[in-house]
């Protein structure tokens, strides 16, 4: 049991990563194609919206650290290990020089957890790279998953470009073994995106009441570059932190990032996202949205620091509150560096309103059929700025993940 | 035949410790449609709440009964499962739920309360139908893709107010301010659905549904039809009972104060007509 009143500091010191080991990657195979991928896997990568034998631009499959599967089938867009990928980009006759994006976009000294990555020279990730001018039709799968190997550390790096004028979608699915026990994972996302480019991701994660998870991105957007990151975490969580941080240094830049979590039994979670103003006209809108259940706690932060001219960013972070011994602390912080800038913020924790309630009951719905469709109504995202394929993926897996977990 | 809708015997009902309605009684009849008139903060949204069982309003004493049974400690969902439906005058916003959504949920609850499968059998056939009763309420579909009362103008919130009934079909039909915040085209739009949801233009044998319309001004009562009964509350009791024509007539002239001292309603040229069945 976690005690409340901790900062998450105090639960990062918590954490000794020489507890937990990597398995022997030297025996393990890595699969051909979809079909030698087992059905039991796949069952797991269904609950967060990853779907084998579906129609999609590429797939990157990772069981711990190990690579599962690698598979791009379009023209433009390369998928591939980053380890893979770091020998390919050299830089050698006028290639691209891959080592230039390492540890750009996010730290490698930021934290124990990135250090952690950085010094490993035997893990894996993906690397992911859109053409200048290509587009994804089908979205992009990732799946990394946590066998069921007791203090298993999954470590990876991943590292995504999209050069001018291309458009990538991307879902990733993060899930753990009901077997895993005790498993941390560390997961570093580099994101560079440049002139014109647009990144839409939407990541699902599914984890069990004893996982340890530490994921940090960083994403770069250049002029006129757009991204929008969608995150759903529904499942329980021993704890979760993770704070995208987004530099908006191109001119016009945009970023909206929306975050869902159901929160449930001793689950804690402290997420958020920094974004930082500096093109002139760049504009971030960070969205959250909460339900906390049984003895969860979720810390919901939202930070924008506006630097450039004429820039634009708003927080909202809405919170509702479903357990007398759960906790939501909503912290949202606008930070002006420029009077030309307009930010505005807004945060709600509470219950749900009787007056809500008893509307509802009065077309006929129970008392909990209406608090459940009040609550999905609360949790649906807002898609429309995603691209249709993207769009109805994301409201599809959304379904699912709440149908699964909710109840 | 007077088969017994609603019956309403010695109601007194409190509200944070406020009373607001007193020994209040009233009965409805199937195929009656009475209309409540009284001024504001005489109680009467407080009386469709406690009709409708909402926890803020509790009953001290009396029985609220609906087709003879004893309703009083049901639950609001018990209530509308037996056939009663309410148009709120102020209905709250409920943020993420699209309109679409709420008018689905409720063709599903008709049909649970029904006991029969619903006619829509596919999604298609239910968007149809919901387009179909939007369009009849100058709604675009685009309109049922917004969320419950989120941003709805008052004329809005009657018509989506009234869709949902249409679409729950309530034996008993309780209309809290159908007309407030309503322009006047509306009004007759609105009115106009009424008629059919209370079964206004059938011969009166037919006429099987029942209605308690509450309202102000009465401008909505011109374009329903015949109308049973008119009641006059004031500080949370009826003050009298009659011949709606005569009542509103009354009050309209003289204002709620007079009907205090009942000299509204004394007016030789109209005769009090309790069978009046012209529309």
């Amino acid at each position: 049991m976690i005690n409340k009143d901790k900062i998450v500091d105090d639960i990062d010191e918590d954490i000794d990563l020489n507890e937990y080991k990597i398995e022997d990657l030297k025996t393990s195979k890595t699969y051909n194609s979809e079909q030698e991928i087992p059905n039991d896997l796949k069952d797991y990568m269904k609950k967060v919206g990853i779907e084998v034998d579906s129609d999609k631009s590429g797939i990157f499959l990772q069981s711990g650290n190990k690579l599962d599967l690698c598979v791009s089938n379009v023209q433009g867009i390369e998928l591939m290990p980053l380890k893979e990928a770091l020998k390919k980009y050299d830089g050698s006759d006028g290639k691209l020089n891959l080592q230039n994006y390492f540890w750009k976009a996010v730290a490698s000294d930021k934290d124990k957890f990135t250090t952690e990555v950085a010094i490993n020279e035997i893990t894996d990730g993906y690397f992911i790279h859109a053409l200048a001018g290509q587009k994804t039709i089908f979205p992009l799968q990732s799946c990394l998953f946590i066998p069921p190997f007791p203090g298993l550390k999954q470590v990876v790096h991943n590292i995504i470009i999209a050069e001018p004028g291309s458009q990538l979608d991307i879902i990733t699915g993060c899930t753990a073994h009901t077997g895993a026990k005790r498993a941390i994972h560390l997961g570093v996302s580099e994101f560079y995106v440049k002139k014109d480019a647009k990144v839409s991701f939407t990541m699902v994660h599914n984890w069990t009441e004893t996982t340890k998870v530490r994921p940090r991105t960083g994403i770069i957007l250049e002029d006129n570059a757009k991204f929008f990151n969608f995150y759903v975490v529904m499942s329980e969580v021993k704890n979760l932190q993770t704070n995208p941080v987004i530099k908006l240094i191109g001119k016009n830049a945009s970023y909206f990032g929306q975050t869902l979590i159901y929160a449930k039994g001793g689950s804690y979670y402290d997420t958020g996202a920094t974004a930082h103003l500096i093109g002139e006209g760049s504009k971030a809108e960070i969205i959250s949205r909460v339900v906390a259940v049984d003895n969860s706690h979720v810390i919901a932060r939202g930070k924008i620091i506006g630097d450039g001219k004429d820039v634009t960013g708003h927080i909202d972070c809405s919170a509702l509150l479903l357990s007398s011994t759960a906790r939501v602390d909503s912290i949202p912080a606008i930070n002006a560096q420029n009077p030309e800038v307009t930010l505005t913020h807004e945060a709600s924790v509470g219950k749900i309103s009787e007056e809500n309630i008893e509307y509802l009951m009065s077309r006929g719905l129970t008392e909990d059929e209406a608090i459940n469709l009040i609550v999905s109504g609360f949790l649906d995202a807002d898609t429309s700025p995603l691209p249709p394929s993207l769009a109805e993926e994301t409201r599809k897996i959304i379904d699912i993940v709440s149908k699964s977990e909710m109840g | 035949m007077n088969e017994n809708m609603l019956r309403i015997e010695n109601l007194t009902v409190r509200v944070d410790n406020l009373q607001i309605l007193k020994d209040f009684s009233l009965n409805i009849n199937k195929g009656e449609v009475h209309v409540l008139l009284g001024p504001n903060g005489a109680g009467k949204t407080t009386l469709i709440k406690t009709i409708m069982g909402f926890k803020k309003y509790k009953v001290e004493s009396g029985k609220i009964y609906f087709k003879g049974e004893d309703i009083t400690n049901l639950s609001i969902s018990e209530r509308v499962s037996k056939g009663i439906g309410v148009l709120f005058q102020r209905p709250p916003e409920i943020n993420g739920v699209k309109l679409s959504k709420l008018l689905s949920v409720c063709d599903q609850k008709r049909s649970e309360f029904a006991k029969e499968a619903s006619e829509n059998a596919c999604d298609s056939d239910l968007d149809d139908y919901m387009n179909g009763l939007a369009q009849r309420l100058k709604f675009s579909e685009h309109y049922l893709e917004r969320d419950v009362n989120t941003g709805f103008s008052g004329g809005e919130v009657k018509r989506s107010e009234i869709l949902q009934m249409m679409v729950m079909q309530p034996e008993l039909l309780l209309f809290d301010e159908p007309d407030s915040g309503v322009d006047v085209e509306n009004v007759e739009l609105i009115a106009s659905v009424m008629r059919e949801l209370l079964d206004r233009d059938k011969v009166p044998s037919k006429q099987e549904k029942s209605g308690l319309i509450i309202t102000h001004l009465g401008y909505i009562l011109k374009f329903l039809g015949h109308i049973t009964r008119a009641h006059i509350v004031m500080n949370g009791k009826i003050l009298c009972s009659g011949n709606p024509k005569q009542i509103i007539n009354g009050v309209m002239k003289n204002g709620f104060e007079k009907c205090k001292e009942c000299i509204s309603c004394i007016d030789p040229t109209e005769k009090f007509n309790e069978v009046d069945f012209t529309l």
